[in-house]
């Protein structure tokens, strides 16, 4: 084990699996340039050369239909975007061609590619710098979908991800990239389809991802200086998703808190909820809750901003209620807005 | 270039294989056998058979809904093709993909696609994959004038340029996106020349001639192989059939004054029986012969395709995923 922030973890995936497999190639805009993607493909063209590592036009279609091509014929290419909103430009590859493809021509051959993609918040990021899409990617069969939250997931994932023989979209958040965590050395592939307990709690089960789960986590621990012992339970993997560690929580606790870093409406909060009206009404003590960014588009001031996003006050809050319980004095200290580095 | 007589009477083959095969396809088409919807190659069949015989069988295609001509032309299972149209397990995608999705990847066919252009960069990223492996095998890409309506064309036309692959962009030009002409979509009408700016040269030729399209595109095919820039090359051609279904609707409203005069003078297949009993002297007993093999292939295939079972219903969801090997 060692230490590294979520943006290292990935580029030491990155190399990890450059030095073992020389099918992998990585490739997007700016992922050969001194910033390296937040840090996550810096001096990886040096390492590995600018054939495996490169620019690329702002081609998002073709783009992804070029991995595609490329991983029909046995390369891994992972395909880098800074903002998984210009993913909406890919849609017509993803979903048309990639997701179908295994499927549509019998079974014969598949297409491993990996589509990393970060999520913007902060910093007056606005509409179109940070919307979180992994609903429209669960919603089409044929992808494999992630929401990394630790380092250590980064790393594995990812890992995980270019060893798989179909497409896979990783959603990454920009606010969990100097977050830091331990990481096994060398690293080692974290496998799809397994959620992560990251607290144990009795008496509530919060289900969130990504940086919602970092921002569960700050409200489970005000929580339980109030009494109330939350799980949080982060799904990590969205295809194929881990109900059973989901729902046995869910059974335990009887419940269930849902907190996406997405919308509500078709998200994962609303697939989750669904999942508990099937698999475990019975024990359900109480309503499932949701939350998630408001329905409307992100704006840019910020007071706007900080109404649009749910938080770890507004997480604690909804909890207290599932008690019949109001919201303590003193509340949960808000999460650093200060994130003014490089978007 | 100059084609032997091998190659003339191999033209003349393939374009017969399509042609009965897809005469074939229309006369069972209203029995409601072939359950998927048909877009027939029925008077393009030049270009399917100039371009794939021009093709070594170790390079790629990538090609469109209207494949049948791209899949038979390239070598692809004329049996598997019905099962396929018939929805059978046997079928060339085991009864998934039908007409719109046909792909025979063991002969290089390795697409096609239902989403006008969609198959064009992926043919350029195969390109890539070769150009990253030393460059032996050429990817083509095959598609309508329609295709160039679409961004992602131009995207694509820009990265192979950029990257020198070895792609070939196949215009094949009808004239018609469904049922809207040319020149309702572009007010330049020199379609080959319409990525110039980009760097990607550009030729028209008479895609009515199998011989001229062979030639045409195996000379661009062996440049880009040897390391020649990306080419595109436009076939002009008529699609007698209408844009979906068994009918042919030369007749209907909507074509150009003198298209069927042109489609009944340019038959592709008469201009290849003309060449071959004309220049070549090839005795007409013998594409009589020809032509009976075909459409005994064609009879066995049909036969193929009826004794053929359907999928199983529980095997539904197997090829969501591929499983880890």
């Amino acid at each position: 084990m060692r230490t590294l922030k979520y943006g290292e973890a990935i580029r030491a995936a990155l190399a990890h699996a450059m030095r073992r497999d020389p099918d992998v190639f990585i490739m997007g805009l700016g992922v050969d340039d001194h910033k390296g993607i937040f840090g996550s493909t810096k001096g990886l063209a040096e390492e590995f050369g600018r054939e495996r590592v490169f620019d690329t036009p702002i081609s998002e279609g073709a783009m992804t239909g070029v991995a595609i091509g490329a991983a029909l014929n046995g390369l891994k290419p992972v395909h880098v975007h800074m903002r998984v909103d210009f993913l909406y430009l890919a849609m017509d590859q993803l979903f048309n061609i990639a997701a179908k493809w295994h499927a549509m021509y019998g079974g014969r051959s598949s297409i491993p590619i990996v589509v990393r993609a970060v999520v913007g918040r902060s910093w007056g990021q606005g509409a179109q710098h940070s919307q979180c899409l992994p609903s429209f990617f669960m919603n089409v069969p044929g992808i494999k979908v992630a929401m990394p939250t630790t380092p250590a997931d980064a790393q594995g994932l990812l890992l995980a991800a270019i060893a798989d023989p179909n497409p896979a979209v990783l959603i990454e958040h920009r606010l969990l990239y100097d977050i830091a965590g331990p990481v096994p050395d060398p690293p080692e592939p974290v496998p799809f389809g397994k959620a992560a307990v990251r607290r144990p709690g009795r008496d509530l089960t919060i289900v969130a991802n990504s940086h919602m789960a970092v921002e569960s986590l700050r409200a489970a621990e005000f929580l339980s200086g109030h009494g109330i012992e939350a799980e949080v339970v982060d799904p990590v993997s969205l295809v194929p998703l881990d109900r059973r560690t989901l729902m046995e929580s869910v059974r335990r606790t009887g419940r269930l808190l849902v907190v996406d870093t997405g919308w509500t409406v078709c998200g994962v909060s609303a697939e989750i909820a669904a999942l508990a009206a099937e698999e475990a009404p019975a024990a359900l003590k109480h309503p499932v809750r949701r939350l998630g960014m408001q329905p409307t588009t992100c704006p840019t001031s910020k007071p706007l901003e900080n109404a649009f996003y749910p938080g770890a006050s507004g997480i604690a809050r909804e909890a207290f209620a599932m008690f019949g319980r109001g919201f303590p004095e003193g509340g949960v200290p808000e999460q650093t807005s200060a994130f003014k580095g490089a978007f | 270039m100059a084609i032997d007589t091998s190659d003339a009477v191999e033209l003349y083959r393939r374009m017969l294989r399509i042609r009965l095969a897809e005469e074939r396809i229309a006369g069972i088409y209203p029995s409601d056998k072939i359950q998927s919807p048909v877009h027939l190659s029925i008077g393009q069949e030049a270009v399917s058979a100039g371009i794939c015989l021009a093709l070594r069988p170790t390079d790629h295609l990538h090609a469109t809904y209207r494949g049948h001509g791209a899949y038979i032309a390239k070598g692809g299972d004329l049996g598997a093709l019905f099962a396929e149209l018939y929805g059978k397990e046997s079928g060339c995608t085991r009864g998934r993909g039908g007409s719109m999705h046909l792909a025979a990847p063991d002969v290089g066919l390795m697409c096609s696609s239902a989403i006008v252009a969609s198959t064009i960069p992926v043919a350029v990223g195969d390109a890539l994959a070769s150009a990253m492996r030393g460059r032996g095998r050429v990817a083509a890409a095959l598609f309508g004038d329609g295709a160039i309506d679409e961004g992602v064309f131009f995207e694509s036309a820009n990265f192979a340029v950029l990257k020198r692959l070895p792609v070939v962009f196949v215009l094949e030009n009808n004239g018609y996106a469904i049922q809207s002409k040319v020149r309702e979509r572009h007010a330049h009408e020199e379609l080959w020349r319409v990525a110039e700016g980009l760097g990607l040269a550009g030729a028209r030729r008479d895609g009515d001639d199998a011989g001229e399209v062979f030639s045409t595109m195996r000379e661009a095919v062996e440049d880009v192989r040897a390391g020649g820039p990306p080419r595109l090359i436009e076939y002009t051609t008529c699609r007698w059939c209408e844009h979906v279904g068994p009918n042919i609707d030369l007749d209907a409203g909507y074509r150009l004054p003198g298209e069927k005069a042109r489609a009944e003078g340019r038959d592709p297949i008469r201009l290849a029986e003309e060449s071959l009993r004309g220049r070549r002297g090839l005795p007409g007993a013998e594409l009589e012969r020809i032509r009976e093999e075909v459409r005994r292939e064609v009879e066995e295939a049909v036969a193929f395709a009826q004794r053929s079972g359907f999928p199983d219903p529980r095997t539904l969801c197997d090829y969501t995923f591929r499983a880890a090997s």
